[in-house]
């Protein structure tokens, strides 16, 4: 039976950027590869970047990708690479791309997806019901006067088109992560769009491989019992036509695919696991059958799949204020105490001036602070004191970072850490989930160059 | 695996006088492994059992109230609970837990990426013969 074989080499903005030309250095007979760059709030930094500048607005961290596989390609590799480092403006990253391979002697055609934008359609019509907040039920009208992106998570449907148009590269924006996969699958195999038990079994595989190394031992929770991690191989999935999946990484490398990593993996992230939405299917979890078939292979089969919704999902992004994080070292006896006094200070300081922040947050690290409540502190000699507020008013947030700094001579004995300076003032792009019918999002592809 | 330094007075004086205690104390951590990430303002959590006797300890020890009441300083909302038996598996929601999600969160841990292991640090009661069955990887 015929099985293609899909990698995944970039699994976060900001992932190793030297992934891709290895994981291909390492499984030569790689057919796709599939790199995934936008988290939620991506979005808005990109958006920022292209207020500065027009032709910016995706990661331009994928032409030094598409650079550093233009080797492997003149030297014959039939490589295909599916992302969406596109982000805000997938025509300027192709033009990039576009001239990056031109610069390395190789031809290769570049297919564009657009349409997954609906910044403009959300604010023109921020009364309309499915704008509302999906968790919090409020209305769209209370920031859309704030929003700064929009986008649509649309299916594999166009990943496939531009693969069947003959496209090398394809470069889109907010494809939902899994459905790079999935698109990839029907463009290979031909399997209908009605087909949901290929298509959820194909979503699963990219659920998997979509935050590159957490499939291949990062983040397990026996990482250190994980051979090699500082060399882990990134994953790759192979699909045969009936979407049965193995899940494995190149020979030589660190990590380790097991059922406790695959298992860990499918369970991420994901809420009612017989009711998991992609743009492509819905999907039950509950019919999978997992199995150690190898070294470093697990299969993965039995998904069930049903009729997607009517919707897609939409991830919107506004702004909501200001905020800082400045941290200091204490040690020394009584640390935790010193530590507590310091931070009260700082806010009491803050509210006597009548620059009372929107929110605040102390935490003493070192002191079980991600589990504060939960898990007592134990003794301890030294803790980090971390203060973080948030306000809608920018000079609130920077006399904050100038009023940390006073602690260096006013505050405890063996308070430390200062050195990198006044903490930046960042601003918030809060998160706003809503959904849009699927009529109104335009979906397109175009390919071009090569030949 | 018995002798641990956190068992109970009950469980060492058995131990002692040479009968065996009809309990442990152990950690979630002891039998089985977690994951835990973002989803929104909330997070998940899946926590799968080493084996099918770990899986049925869960299943009846380890109940969306009581995740809930652990994690109640943090604000978790209403924590639901999902059986996935083919991965012996269950995969807890905890709506609001984060305090505003990835994106608008003050704390160090605005993702949830320590949620699972906070939740494997959870103490529990059980049968020292049963858990020496739940133990095994």
């Amino acid at each position: 039976m015929p099985t293609i074989t899909i990698g995944n080499a970039q699994g976060f903005w900001g992932d190793q950027p030297d992934a891709p030309a290895r994981l291909l250095e390492q499984y030569p007979a790689l057919d796709f590869l599939t790199l995934d760059y936008l988290a939620e709030v991506s979005m808005s930094i990109l958006a920022l970047q292209r207020e500065r500048e027009p032709h910016a607005g995706y990661a331009r961290d994928f032409v030094d990708v598409v650079r550093s596989l233009a080797p492997a390609w003149r030297a014959g590799s039939r490589l295909r690479v599916v992302c969406n480092a596109g982000g805000l403006n997938p025509e300027a990253c192709a033009q990039a791309c576009g001239r990056a391979l031109a610069e390395a002697g190789v031809r290769k055609r570049i297919g564009i997806v657009r349409g997954d934008d609906v910044l403009d359609l959300l604010r023109k019509n921020p009364g309309e019901a499915s704008f509302r907040n999906l968790e919090s039920g409020r209305p769209l009208r209370e920031v859309a006067d704030r929003l700064i992106t929009a986008n649509a998570y649309i299916g594999g449907r166009a990943v496939a088109r531009a693969l069947d148009q003959g496209a090398d590269i394809v470069i889109s924006g907010r494809v939902a992560d899994p459905s790079l996969t999935v698109g990839i699958c029907v463009h290979a195999f031909g399997w209908s769009w009605t087909d949901y038990a290929r298509l959820a079994n194909a979503t699963v595989g990219g659920h998997i491989i979509e935050c590159g190394a957490q499939a291949t031992g990062g983040i397990a929770t026996h990482w250190l019992e994980v051979p090699e991690p500082g060399n882990v191989g990134f994953p790759v999935l192979e699909v045969n036509e009936n979407a049965d999946l193995v899940v494995t990484k190149p020979r030589g490398t660190g990590g380790e695919v097991s059922l406790r990593t695959v298992k860990e993996q499918l369970l991420y992230e994901i809420g009612d696991p017989k009711n998991y939405l992609s743009p492509d299917c819905r999907v039950d979890f509950s019919t999978l059958r997992v199995a150690a078939v190898g070294p470093d292979r697990v299969s993965v089969t039995g998904a069930g799949g049903s009729a997607p919704p009517d919707t897609f999902k939409v991830s919107a992004t506004y702004r909501d204020g200001y905020s800082a994080s400045g941290s200091l070292t204490i040690f020394g006896r009584d640390a935790l105490a010193k530590a507590r006094r310091s931070g009260e200070i700082i806010l009491e300081r803050l509210r006597r001036a009548g620059l009372e922040c929107e929110r605040s947050e102390v935490e003493y690290l070192g002191a079980n602070a991600a589990a504060r409540g939960i898990l007592s502190s134990p003794v301890l000699l030294e803790t980090v004191l971390r203060i973080s507020v948030a306000d809608p008013r920018r000079e609130v947030v920077e006399r904050f970072t100038r009023e940390l700094a006073a602690l260096i001579t006013g505050g405890p004995q063996g308070l430390t850490g200062y050195a990198a300076g006044r903490p930046g003032v960042h601003p918030v792009f809060a998160f706003w989930p809503c959904l849009v019918s699927r009529e109104r999002v335009i979906v397109s592809t175009s390919v071009s160059g090569g030949g | 695996m018995l002798y641990r330094p956190d068992r109970s007075v009950e469980a060492a004086s058995a131990e002692i006088t040479g009968t065996l205690p009809t309990s442990i104390a152990i950690r979630l951590g002891d039998i089985a492994h977690a994951r835990s990430g973002d989803k929104g303002g909330g997070a998940n959590i899946g926590v799968l059992a080493f084996n099918e006797e770990g899986f049925e300890f869960l299943l009846s020890t380890l109940s969306a109230d009581r995740v809930a009441a652990y994690f109640e300083p943090m604000q978790p909302g209403e924590v639901r609970r999902y059986e996935l038996p083919n991965l012996l598996a269950l995969n807890f929601v905890l709506p609001t837990v984060l305090a505003g999600g990835g994106s608008r969160s003050l704390r160090i841990d605005a993702q949830g990426k320590c949620l699972g292991q906070i939740l494997l640090e959870m103490p529990l009661e059980i049968d020292p013969q049963r858990f020496a069955r739940c133990a095994r990887r």
